[in-house]
Formats: structure tokens, sequence, C-alpha cells
């Protein structure tokens, strides 16, 4: 399930300081990259920007060559009703299988539909998937991120 | 003056060094392998030495021998001898570590008793000690000092700031002794406290040492405190403080009876003449557990013989002007990029990538480590690379003994410069000095 199902995400370390996630931003821009979704960590001194796109090798190049270290990692998204209760149920389902959450982020659809994007450790990444299969939650794949 | 020799003919300082120097070079050749086969590697024995200009025949020692021989490799007596022991820290993890007899302790404890002459110390003074007692040579070389010279010690070793003003005040100290940023910082904290400093304040001296100092921070120091300067200058090495003394005509003098002072090109190792500057070598004439030919002690400085207005004698150095390695001194800590590297190697997630920033934060010395984050560390998220941050930390505190924060910066973006690598990056201005 997980060659099926994962989704690459793009992980850019930042320091801080002023005029930076204009620097990354504009990389992306002139290199024609859409973003789908995007989360930013961050603490005092410095922040992890995290990224879904359009075409997550040619981001990576762009951002590379611009002199950004760009980590990609496996990610997965499920798709719920835009509705009270949806994300509950899904925590639920990864809880009751023990899988622990990294992090996760969302943004809302087009139509009535909520895209959750969940990171969990490499090992349970197929857990994860299963048990969500199994409780009935629609899994994304990857097409949709991707052009 | 402590004892008649700092001012004696200088036929008679340089007949006892001779004698002492021979002494020495017997004890050392017989007593340690590693000794016996420096010397027949330079094709001299002990029996050679003739006058004191042939010390230059002999083999250096430097700070890698020692860690070599750790922990007690070059003693030259059983440990049932040695009664202290102290330790630097290490660059790879080993530390440089010192031995004492109860000889040595005697030895130490005169040349620290004729560093508090310099300011005629003695059983009327109350000596507040706030040099760091423990392994560090500073606290208790000062300690043993002002006991022998018979003033009353308050043994308040560093930090605690507030208290120990309270205390200098209400024991009524006139002397103290500690490192030169750490005077000028509890001037500081005094004036912000509401002390009026002149008037709540006994002191009438201060014996500074373990870290340059400037002119302007000599001068900050005497006017802030009312006090006159006494410069101190050791090296656990060769015996910790009080190898040589600032007398009040402001001659550094060397005690040079225990410990025999040269300059040296540091590039070629020639003996240079008084007067030209080049690292200061040391070597040891009087002590029994850890004896040192020619120590090289990487600190640059000039030697001068000529008469001091004091009365001594004793040859006299200037201040140190600079090193001739990349060791740093930091708050009175002698510390080494190598030692930093060492810690983040150690430390996975860290590429060893980094630039040191030593900085003034006020009068103290504030050391910032920029790190780079490598790709698999960052990916985690921000807890792990906050837990990284701690942790290295911590391990600088551990094994360098000193409080740096940690930078963590971006991959690739700090400077690789050409060839060497610019490791260091220095804001703090001493004048006079040089890198």
């Amino acid at each position: 399930m997980r060659s099926k199902y994962s989704v690459k995400q793009l992980s850019i370390f930042l320091e801080n300081r002023k005029g930076r996630l204009l620097e990354v931003t504009k990389v992306l821009s002139d290199a024609g990259i859409n973003i789908r979704a995007l989360a930013m960590a961050e603490s005092a001194e410095f922040g992890i920007l995290r990224l879904v796109v359009n075409n997550p090798e040619k981001a990576k190049t762009a951002l590379s060559s611009a002199g950004f270290t760009v980590k990609e990692q496996d990610v997965f998204a499920v798709e719920v009703e835009d509705a009270p209760g949806s994300f509950y149920k899904v925590v639920k389902i990864l809880a009751e299988a023990d899988i622990n959450i990294d992090y996760t982020y969302a943004f809302v659809g087009g139509t009535q539909k909520a895209v959750l994007i969940f990171k969990v450790p490499e090992e349970m990444l197929d857990n994860a998937l299963k048990a969500l299969s199994t409780g009935g939650i629609t899994l994304v794949e990857p097409l949709f991120f991707y052009d | 003056m402590w004892n008649r020799i700092e001012g004696a003919p200088r036929e008679e300082i340089e007949a006892l060094q001779l004698k002492r120097l021979r002494d020495t070079a017997e004890r050392v050749y017989h007593l340690v392998p590693f000794y016996k086969k420096k010397f027949d590697e330079q094709g001299i024995h002990p029996s050679q030495i003739k006058s004191l200009a042939d010390l230059a025949r002999l083999p250096f020692t430097t700070k890698q021998d020692l860690r070599d021989h750790y922990p007690f490799g070059l003693f030259t007596v059983p440990m049932d001898q040695v009664v202290r022991i102290h330790s630097s820290s290490g660059t790879t993890g080993k530390p440089t570590v010192v031995g004492y007899t109860q000889h040595d302790m005697g030895v130490w404890t005169e040349v620290m008793a004729r560093t508090y002459a310099m300011a005629g110390v003695g059983a009327q003074d109350v000596v507040h000690n706030a040099y760091g007692y423990g392994l560090f040579t500073g606290g208790l070389g000062f300690h043993y000092g002002a006991e022998k010279v018979g003033a009353a010690v308050v043994p308040s070793s560093g930090g605690f700031t507030k208290r120990q003003l309270l205390l200098m005040k209400d024991f009524g100290a006139t002397i103290l002794a500690c490192t030169p940023s750490f005077a000028l910082h509890m001037s500081e904290v005094a004036l912000e406290e509401g002390y009026d400093i002149k008037r709540d304040f006994k002191l009438r001296a201060g014996f500074f040492g373990a870290e340059p100092a400037s002119q302007g921070l000599r001068q900050a120091l005497k006017d802030a405190w009312g006090i006159i300067y006494i410069e101190a200058y050791g090296l656990s090495e060769i015996i910790g403080p009080g190898v040589a003394a600032g007398c009040p005509h402001g001659s550094l003098h060397v005690f040079e009876d225990h410990f025999i002072p040269e300059v040296i090109d540091p590039e070629t190792g020639e003996v240079l003449p008084d007067g030209e500057e080049g690292e200061l070598v040391f070597t040891t004439v009087t002590k029994q557990a850890l004896p040192i030919i020619r120590y090289r002690t990487k600190d640059i400085t000039t030697l001068h013989r000529r008469p001091c207005k004091c009365g001594r004698t004793l040859v006299t150095m200037d201040s140190v002007v600079g090193r001739s390695d990349d060791m740093l001194i930091v708050n009175g800590v002698n510390v080494f990029p190598s030692q930093v590297e060492h810690v983040l190697t150690k430390v996975e997630g860290t590429t060893p990538n980094y630039v040191i920033v030593v900085d003034k934060k006020g009068v103290l010395d504030k050391l910032e480590v920029w790190v780079e984050v490598d790709e698999t560390t960052f990916a985690d998220g921000i807890g792990a690379l906050e837990a990284l941050k701690k942790r290295l930390e911590a391990e600088m505190l551990n094994e360098l003994y000193i409080n740096a924060k940690v930078k963590l910066v971006e991959p690739k973006t700090l400077e690789r410069s050409m060839g060497k690598a610019q490791r260091i990056i220095d804001k703090r201005q001493v004048e006079g000095g040089k890198k």
C-alpha cells in the first residue's frame, strides 16, 4: 500500500532571519512550482518548512541548486468530510492501531471535502495505511497532488 | 620581597639554576623513559650540561606529550608520594594531568607567597578568592599562598556574584583574587545593587590572571575598585598560578629559580635573544612529581633582563600578547577549536562544519558555536533539533567546562574558505594583542 499511497513531502530547514521565507518561495515561484499544501514549524531561532508540491523532483532540484538543503520524506493523505468529527475519526483509528503521529496538517479541498496529511514514523507507515483502509477512510493517491 | 633570592645577584641565581637544571635533567633521564629516549635522540646526556646555554640542546615537551602519557606516564615518583592531582580539559577527551608531591606543594605555596608579597599581603589582610576551586589550579593555588602569608582567605570560588559582594563587604576583604573579567563584572553588579564601592569595600589590591587583559580593562578595574593591579601568570603544566607575578612597578617577574624561561622562534625552535618576541618555554627545575623540560606554552611574549625599581633581579616577561596556536581563552577557561570539533563529531546529526564566535556580553566573554545541521536531523522536526542543541550545549559544558550557546544554522551556509577553514571569529578586542 505504501507505494500506492505515499506522498513526497519536502522539508527545508530555515534560520529565523529576515527574508529567508521570501527566498524559498521565490525559488519555487520562479521554477513554476505549485504548492499544494504546506506547514511551518518553528522555534525561536529556526523553522522547518514542509511542502507538498505538484512536482517534487523539480522543486527539490530548484531548491538544491539555490543552496537550500532539502529532505524528502514519505507522508500520506486522507480525504474526509469537511464536517465536525472527521479529524477525530482518523486520529482515533491511528491511536487504536498504536501509531504515533509525528505531525499532521490539513487543507480544505474544492468541494465538501478536506484533506489531512500525516507524517508517522517510517516503520509504522504500512500499518497506518492498513488500519485506515480497514477503517473505511479514503486514502488519497499522490496523483491528486502531482501534475 | 618574600625571598631574598628574588633580588640576588644574577650570578647567584644562574648558579642555582644550573645546579637545579642538572639535577632535574638527571632525574627525568633516569626515571622517565620518554625523556631518556628524547635526550638520546638529541644526542645529549645530562652529564654534558655544563652551562645554562646547554639548556637549548635539550628536547621540547608539548601538551600532546602530556596527553600521550595520560594520566601519570611522565611522573617521576610513585603515586604514594603524590599528594595532589590537578587536570585541565582535553582536546580529544583526554585531559592533561599534573601531580604534586609534598615538596612540590611547598614550591607552589612559596611562589604564590612571593606573588602575594608583591602587594605586601600579610596577616592583616582578608583575601577574597574568587578563582574557581576544583581541578583548575587557580583556586587552590591562590588559596595556599594566602594562608602561607598569614592572610585570612575566603574561598568563595566563582559565580553567585551578589552573594560574593555581600561577603566581600561584610568580611572586609582587602585583597581580591579572580580573573579580570570577573572582577569587572563584580564591579558592575555592585553598582547595580547600589553599593558605594569605595566606601562599602576595603579592597586595596587585586591579583588578576588566567586570561589576557587589555590596558583598558586594567585601568577600568583600578578605577572601579580603587585598587592596585597585580598581574599573575601561570599554567598548570608548570605549576599553576605563581610562575610569574607583577610587581607594583608593572614588571612581570618570572620566578626563575624554579622555572627557567626561554623565548623561541615557534617555527624553528631556535632560542631568541632577550627583547625579541617569540614563544615562551619553561623548564621546571625544582619539581619532583612532574618535572618538565622545555615545555612549549604557546604563549607569545618577550623576556627582558634588566634591573627593576622594585629591587628584583629576576628576569621579566611582557604580558602575553597572543598565542602561537589556536587556543581561545574564554572567561579564563582554555578552549581549543579541536575540542569543540570533538564534541560535534561525537554527537550524531551534525556535520563537522562549525564556526566559533567569541564576543563580549558586558564584560564577560560569551561563546557561541554555530553548527550546520544536516538533512537527516532536521527532518525529524523541531523537537529533535531543540534536543540536539541542548545535547551539544550539555556536552560542551561537560567536556570543555564552558557554557557555550549553540546556534543551529542552515546546512552549507557557513563560509567555506579556501585552504584553512575559518573556524574562529573573535570579536573581542585586546589592545596591544595580536592574532
